[in-house]
């Protein structure tokens, strides 16, 4: 005798949940208004801000040292991390999960604003870089004096 | 080992408090398991130790983080991620001897060791040659 019950349409709930995820895999790209929820066009995600006079670079980079990264400035304005993200050693064991990417990296991006690369500082805390990049001159904002007469 | 989301009807669980109106995040976890626990390595970038809440009640296995706003005073360029909480619940199917579960934060990566009870431990069996 069958010792497990039969359960009606649980082949096609599952059918039906995976035809779920490929849609929402498919449209993952150009289905979310919010840039956030598309996947960032490579590792690591950035996130770009801005004051007077310095701009920001700030990565998630859990798990690593400063000495694990290389991080360049050109003169042209172009910023590239490069780095490679150790894995734990599974050696002894079983993996029941692998979410985490560990692999080498690099990513380069044109900066929006011009920068002074002998200026630049990096610090790496509780797995968060954070680049600060002073602009250059010619892109802080200028105060316009306004003659009256 | 499966996972549960938070729509869990345990009433001594209070359910996460969003009073600050902040999104949050379901952190990325490796988990190992050896002979002798139960490793579980999250990726929490921007929390020290002082901003978890960790959990185990009843075989759940609870991680809850909160992450101050880290861009205040800068304006908005362009963004691929955002800043909020971590929150992710594990329903934990070993025999956990919960006494000794430690947990350790480096460089926003969370490691936590759940020793497995002694009765589930592997035990070699000797076999005597007659």
């Amino acid at each position: 005798m069958f010792s497990t019950r039969w359960q009606p349409l649980n082949d096609v709930w599952s059918e039906m949940g995976r035809l779920y995820d490929e849609m929402n895999r498919l449209f993952d790209r150009y289905g979310h208004a919010d840039p956030r929820r598309r996947p960032a066009p490579g590792y690591p995600a950035l996130d770009l801000t801005q004051d007077e006079n310095n701009l920001y670079v700030e990565a998630e980079l859990p798990g690593m040292e400063l000495s694990d990264l290389e991080i360049l400035v050109t003169g042209n304005d172009q910023l590239s991390i490069k780095g490679t993200r150790q894995q734990p050693d599974g050696e002894a064991g079983v993996w029941h999960r692998r979410e985490r990417m560990a692999a080498e990296f690099t990513r380069m991006i044109t900066l929006p604003q011009p920068v002074d690369p002998d200026k630049v500082e990096a610090s790496l805390k509780l797995g968060v870089l954070t680049i600060k990049l002073p602009k250059r001159e010619e892109a802080r904002p200028k105060k316009i004096t306004v003659k009256t007469g | 080992m499966s996972e549960i989301v938070k729509q869990d009807t345990r009433d001594q669980l209070p359910a996460v408090e969003q009073t600050r109106g902040t999104v949050t995040y379901t952190p990325r976890f490796d988990i190992l398991e050896t002979d002798d626990e139960l490793t579980l390595y999250g990726d929490l970038p921007g929390v020290g130790p002082e901003d978890l809440d960790i959990r185990f009640e009843n075989d759940h296995l609870l991680v809850h983080a909160k992450v101050p706003p880290r861009h205040d005073g800068r304006e908005p360029i362009y963004s691929e991620y955002g800043v909020g909480d971590y929150y992710r619940e594990f329903r934990i199917s070993e025999a956990v001897d919960a006494a000794k579960i430690s947990a350790e934060m480096k460089n926003g990566v969370l490691t936590l060791h759940l020793p497995k009870a002694e009765s589930v431990k592997p035990r070699r069996i000797e076999v005597k040659a007659e």
